[in-house]
């Protein structure tokens, strides 16, 4: 019996060490492709190039497939929001079916890193960070933070506040990171959940809540009684296509598709007909970018 | 009666969609079944038996198999297999691969402590009365093992099936990703929706799980 738990014990620290073996490699083989990648060496390239993409006649486009409005599956199956009517355009213009690819926020640059899509069209937030690890295209949407507060009493600038007003956020979002950074003076009230932060404005806990401007802009629509009083602050961010690093040929040529795209305002008519519906026409011009120039 | 959203699953095929994702579900579990039971009960009976270094490297896989969480082990098979060895399996592939190494992992665990629960004596007493070892085995410790086996392995299946769940991570749309995307659709226009599809997805699950478990209560009353 002393001797099956000794041996119990050997297998279980070597499974442990095996396991932190295993890790171990696979973290070197990812450098080794990134390497591989950034030298575009023919051999051991794990993506697919624009015109091995053309010859197979289908384009694999990560999309989300639970975020409404931007990438969402209908009723009838059928993929749709802002991200995919751009996505289906792409595949047209290169003569390509489109083969859509349910991803996770989690794993959009691990799906691209291994080649098992060709772009990523889920909602993704250009960062310094995210840079490294997959090629952007030129811009499609822009993204900052918002403000909303009570219809009768709305906030219109940060600056008005004093510390006795709370301000609303949730825990671990860039709201928040934002505020602590550049408002170290306002009082914040953090909640967890969406849900708390959205019960704590209703009883009128703090005098707003500060969300990405998407959130804000949708809670306002679907909400009676509030209003965005300040749709863009902070920083602008943007949203673009993602390839994998590397593969120019397909980068240029998404690229040269948003700026042709440019020319029909093909942007402006995603809007209108993927998210009108929920933000209302008053923030196309905040939203939209066109032709991948950031005004 | 508050408004549970049910409605949103009248709408298009919706409903038909989440069965679909169910089929997929159970498909690969049931895949995953079929071959992890029997190889569990090769590598189980083997754990007990006298030689050393396979008793070990089978307690290595085990361990191995059984302190990674199943997402990390889905991860590194739909991802890890493509970064180290260049393969694509497919999302489904993957996931019957991780199910059916942890079916047989955990199989073979539950096989050996069913075996070595067996008393001494009940192989002695065969001896006693002459049976020969094949006999032994097939009259007296088999049938007392499977009996002992059946409520731990329908534990371990409708454990597969539920854990299912976690596969839209690699991309496979699943009952729980087709609510999600049922949901999300609806999120204006019926925002209760969430309640009431989960409550769905939570009585087919039920169904999937139910008739198992009845088999399981026959089969146990059959030969018990």
């Amino acid at each position: 019996m002393k001797n099956l738990k000794k041996l119990a014990a050997l297998g279980l620290t070597a499974a442990l060490t095996l396991g932190l073996v295993a890790c171990g490699s696979s973290t070197q083989a990812a450098s080794k492709n990134d390497q591989a990648a950034a030298n575009s060496t023919k051999t051991d390239q794990v993506y697919r190039t624009l015109d091995e993409i053309k010859e197979s006649g289908a384009i694999n486009i990560g999309v989300f497939s639970d975020k409404s409005p931007f990438g969402y599956v209908d009723e009838n199956g059928e993929y749709q929001g802002y991200d995919v009517y751009f996505a289906n355009r792409l595949a047209k213009d290169l003569g390509v079916k489109v083969n859509f690819v349910s991803t996770e926020a989690a794993n959009r640059i691990e799906y691209l890193q291994t080649g098992k899509v060709d772009v990523i069209l889920a909602n993704f937030t250009v960062t310094d960070e995210r840079k490294e690890e997959v090629d952007f295209a030129l811009p499609y949407m822009n993204v900052s933070l918002g403000v909303v507060s009570p219809a009768d009493k709305v906030v219109k600038n940060l600056d008005d506040l004093t510390s006795d007003d709370s301000l609303i956020v949730i825990s671990g979002t860039t709201a928040e990171t934002y505020l602590i950074e550049n408002y170290p003076n306002l009082t914040l009230q953090k909640y967890d959940t969406y849900a708390n932060a959205k019960n704590a404005l209703e009883n009128g806990n703090g005098v707003a809540w500060v969300n990405d401007n998407t959130e804000v802009l949708a809670f306002a629509s679907e909400n009676e009684g509030y209003k965005v009083g300040i749709a863009t602050l902070g920083s602008k961010d943007t949203i673009a296509p993602a390839v994998s690093k590397g593969n120019q040929t397909l980068l240029d040529s998404i690229n040269e598709e948003i700026k042709t795209l440019g020319g029909e305002q093909f942007f402006h008519k995603d809007y209108e007909e993927t998210l009108t519906a929920t933000y209302g026409a008053d923030y196309e011009e905040e939203l939209v970018v066109e032709g991948g120039v950031i005004k | 009666m508050p408004d549970l959203g049910l409605d949103v699953l009248g709408k298009g095929s919706n409903l038909l969609r989440l069965l679909g994702g169910l089929g997929i579900a159970l498909r690969i579990s049931l895949i995953a079944v079929v071959i992890s039971i029997p190889l569990g009960l090769l590598l189980g009976t083997l754990m007990t038996g006298k030689n050393v270094v396979l008793k070990f490297f089978l307690k290595l896989y085990l361990e191995f198999i059984r302190i990674m969480p199943q997402l990390v082990l889905l991860f590194l098979v739909f991802f890890g297999s493509t970064r180290v060895f260049g393969w694509q399996p497919t999302g489904e592939l993957s996931a019957i691969i991780v199910f059916t190494l942890w079916g047989a992992a955990e199989m073979s665990d539950l096989v050996r402590g069913a075996l070595i629960s067996i008393p001494v004596h009940q192989y002695e007493s065969s001896q006693a009365l002459g049976l020969t070892k094949g006999q032994t085995y097939c009259y007296v410790i088999i049938p007392q093992t499977v009996r002992r086996l059946i409520p731990l392995s329908i534990n371990l299946i409708t454990r597969m099936i539920k854990t299912t769940s976690l596969i839209l991570m690699i991309g496979v749309v699943e009952m729980i990703k087709v609510a999600q995307q049922i949901i999300e659709a609806n999120r204006t226009a019926s925002p209760n929706a969430a309640f009431g599809v989960y409550l769905v997805v939570f009585v087919l699950y039920f169904l999937a799980c139910w008739p198992i478990s009845l088999l399981a209560k026959y089969l146990e009353r059959k030969w018990g």
